[in-house]
């Protein structure tokens, strides 16, 4: 089977076979969604764990129906109310999780490379990264990866702009990293201040100018700019920004004319995204991409159980795992 | 006692040479300096056989956490010492930032006391610049000297308030103090664990330009100018600030400046998956820097090469990069890290004795540093080629996170003394 990771931690270590596999089931898993037939029993008898440090709605959602879909027990653990903010330190947490032997631990923590600590620390069982700080946020690049390859018939040679607030954003480098292993051309678009130092030398095109940026490209994919950061401190002010870099239907006059319009959620209309181009149903791809994260995570979920299932059962036949 | 050591190669640092000889200790300096083993050796209470290998004056280590008072659990004056007489260093200059601070002449007096007892090798303590190291008001620095602090420093903090620093750079001067400041824009460099760059940005983590280090380089010279003080820039790891610190010294400030070992030996690429023991302050560069700072330190535009020695216990390791603390230990590290350069063929071996022994010495006015009759018999004999593989659990200090756990290094140290006394032996 070309899936062979043991844990989804980032788009970093995956070969683009292993994306090609689990787009390819995420396929089955969208069509079944839509006709309204059940997910299956891939998660049958095994436990999900949904471990989230920051505030998330759209994510653990997405990640819950998609477990229960497949027959998971699905457990949302409310971190605000829990240990940690008695104290507790992440590998104090893992040792309670390993405990409890969870199958499948869903988590999203504010800070880059917690998700692999944990991951390190926590014995048989499969972590999904559900984002870590600024680092990566691997299902929201391959629900992309889904909905750019349905919209446009296929995932490479493709060009596609970045914009926005790419230096704080883990979406946009877990896109970076799949777009660019897919072959595709990547153009990031975003204010000095908002761009990431060297990111040159991740094969991609860096723009200042909204206008140049989206220059015949395929897809326009925006990015959330959060409110803190518009106060002055990385750009003047909201108007000033949207001005610039806010997508309006004269600036993405500039792209491809069958381009689609992405964006991860939730979306600031009249900052980064004008309302009329998000609702304009020929353009707008952003209600697929809600409905592709749950088929990319019932296949995320289902290709990792099956690992889990064939360690464990190599485990019990006394080979060496 | 006399003790002879002898079929040793001498390292002089002073007057750049590796000469096959000998040398007689007595009453816990160098007695004679000997082109070979005389043919008696009845006058020897005791003899020493160097089997061919290397003897230079002894490490003194610039810039050392021992976390007395305050974190006796990660290290102490003994484990400390230990480490020192494994690692060749004969002395340990000590940093202030302990909990509480080294800031008052009774807690430098309960310091020395300690490290008295406890150490094998000699401890010289530095106090902290400001009180409690807030960067607010200065520290009795007339009391704490004749207590015996070798130099002033808030350790990595930066005063940032520049009145407050050019008055105690001021008040330094007047009593010929050593001020040693850590040179480091404050605002830039605010909550960074990385040094900005194509990796920072792959890993997501907060990153500082190298351009801080700089900035925080030429406010301090214009300083030491200003007041005339003199300065030691602790830690200047960039190829950016370099032009300044030759510019200054060029113009004849009364500046010097160290590195630590695991700026010139690794980059920042070895931070790979999160690992924190790779964390430390400043973080480490790119390459261009790693190779900038070693060619300055070649040339000895870099004075002091040094351990920065920060012990830190597995739980305050074991955290997301961003929360975990920052330093690594490096006493023991320190010379076989640093005899890399010499394998690498990037520095000879009596200049890096410069940068290890004998410019700190001479920076902070002790005997010690040289191979010349009646200098302190504080030396390190080491074989330069032996290869080991470096286990950490087998270190002697109580915390064991150094960066070089696994690491293939090349040079064992096979003796220390301290004023003729061997502490050490491997």
């Amino acid at each position: 089977m070309p899936f062979h990771q043991p844990h989804l931690l980032g788009i970093e270590p995956l070969h683009p076979v292993e994306i090609t596999t689990l787009l390819d089931l995420a396929d089955t898993y969208a069509e079944r969604n839509r006709k309204g037939l059940p997910g299956g029993d891939a998660l049958r008898g095994l436990t999900q764990v949904n471990m989230f440090f920051e505030p998330s709605t759209r994510t653990q959602s997405s990640f819950e129906i998609a477990g229960k879909k497949l027959g998971a027990e699905v457990m949302n653990m409310g971190i605000a109310a829990s240990s940690v903010k008695k104290g507790e330190t992440l590998i104090d947490t893992a040792l309670t999780l390993n405990a409890m032997r969870p199958d499948l631990l869903v988590v999203r923590h504010p800070m880059s490379g917690a998700v692999d600590l944990l991951a390190q620390k926590l014995q048989n069982c499969a972590v999904l990264n559900a984002g870590d700080g600024r680092h990566e946020h691997p299902t929201q690049a391959l629900l992309d990866a889904l909905t750019i390859r349905r919209a446009k018939g296929r995932l490479h040679r493709l060009s596609i702009a970045i914009c926005g607030d790419i230096a704080h954003s883990r979406v946009a480098r877990s896109n970076i990293l799949l777009l660019h292993k897919m072959e595709n051309r990547i153009r990031l678009v975003a204010p000095p201040t908002l761009m990431p130092p060297g990111i040159d030398a991740f094969g991609c095109e860096v723009f200042h100018d909204m206008e140049e940026g989206l220059q015949g490209v395929d897809v326009v994919m925006m990015l959330r700019l959060q409110r803190e950061r518009m106060d002055g401190g990385f750009v003047p002010s909201e108007r000033e920004y949207f001005h610039r870099y806010g997508l309006d239907a004269e600036k993405l006059g500039h792209a491809a004319p069958d381009a689609i319009v992405m964006h991860p959620g939730p979306m600031n209309r009249g900052v980064e995204i004008d309302g009329t181009i998000a609702d304009d149903i020929n353009r707008s791809v952003i209600q697929t991409q809600v409905e592709m994260g749950v088929a990319v995570r019932m296949a995320a979920m289902d290709l990792l159980a099956q690992n889990l299932r064939a360690t464990r059962g190599r485990a019990a036949l006394g080979e060496e795992v | 006692m006399t003790t002879l050591i002898h079929n040793v190669i001498l390292i002089d640092p002073e007057a750049g040479t590796e000469t096959p000889g000998a040398l007689v200790l007595r009453d816990g300096a160098i007695a004679e300096r000997l082109p070979a083993a005389p043919e008696s050796l009845e006058r020897f209470a005791e003899v020493v056989d160097g089997g061919g290998r290397h003897l230079a004056p002894g490490i003194v280590d610039w810039g050392v956490k021992v976390s007395e008072p305050g974190e006796r659990h990660k290290e102490s004056f003994r484990t400390a010492g230990l480490s020192a007489a494994a690692g060749g260093v004969t002395t340990i200059v000590t940093r202030p930032d302990t909990a509480p601070a080294i800031d008052t002449p009774e807690i430098l007096e309960f310091v020395a006391r300690r490290a008295a007892q406890d150490s094998p090798v000699r401890v010289l303590p530095m106090a902290a610049l400001t009180k409690g190291r807030e960067g607010r008001e200065m520290t009795e620095i007339a009391f704490l000297r004749d207590a015996g602090a070798v130099a002033f420093t808030d350790g990595d903090r930066v005063v940032e308030d520049t009145r407050v620093f050019g008055r105690a750079l001021t008040y330094a001067k007047g009593l010929g103090a050593l001020v040693v400041s850590h040179v480091q824009d404050p605002g830039l460099s605010r909550g960074a664990v990385m040094t900005s760059g194509k990796f920072a940005s792959l890993r997501g983590l907060p990153a500082v330009s190298p351009m801080a280090e700089r900035l925080g380089l030429e406010r301090d010279l214009a300083l030491a100018e200003m007041t005339g003080a003199r300065l030691h820039a602790d830690q200047v790891t960039t190829a950016a600030a370099l032009p300044a610190l030759a510019r200054a010294k060029a113009q004849g400030l009364d500046v010097t400046a160290g590195v630590s070992v695991h700026h010139l030996t690794l980059n920042d690429f070895d931070v790979g998956d999160y690992r924190t023991f790779f964390k430390l302050v400043p973080p480490l560069r790119q390459e261009e820097d790693r190779e900038a700072a070693v060619e300055a330190l070649a040339s000895g535009l870099i004075d002091v090469l040094c351990s920065m020695h920060t012990p830190q216990d597995e739980e305050s390791k074991r955290l997301p990069f961003e929360a975990a603390a920052p330093g690594a230990v490096g006493l023991e590290t320190l010379l076989p890290a640093a005899l890399r350069l010499v394998h690498g063929g990037r520095i000879g071996l009596p200049q890096l004795f410069r940068a290890l022994s004998l410019n700190p010495s001479r920076r902070l006015g002790l005997p010690t540093g040289r191979l010349v009759v009646g200098a302190p018999a504080d030396l390190v004999l080491f074989d330069l080629h032996a290869p080991f593989v470096l286990d950490r659990w087998k270190m002697r200090s109580k915390s064991k996170n150094t960066p070089f756990d696994g690491a293939r290094l090349q040079g064992r140290v096979r003796g220390t003394w301290v004023a003729g006394h061997r502490v050490w032996e491997g």
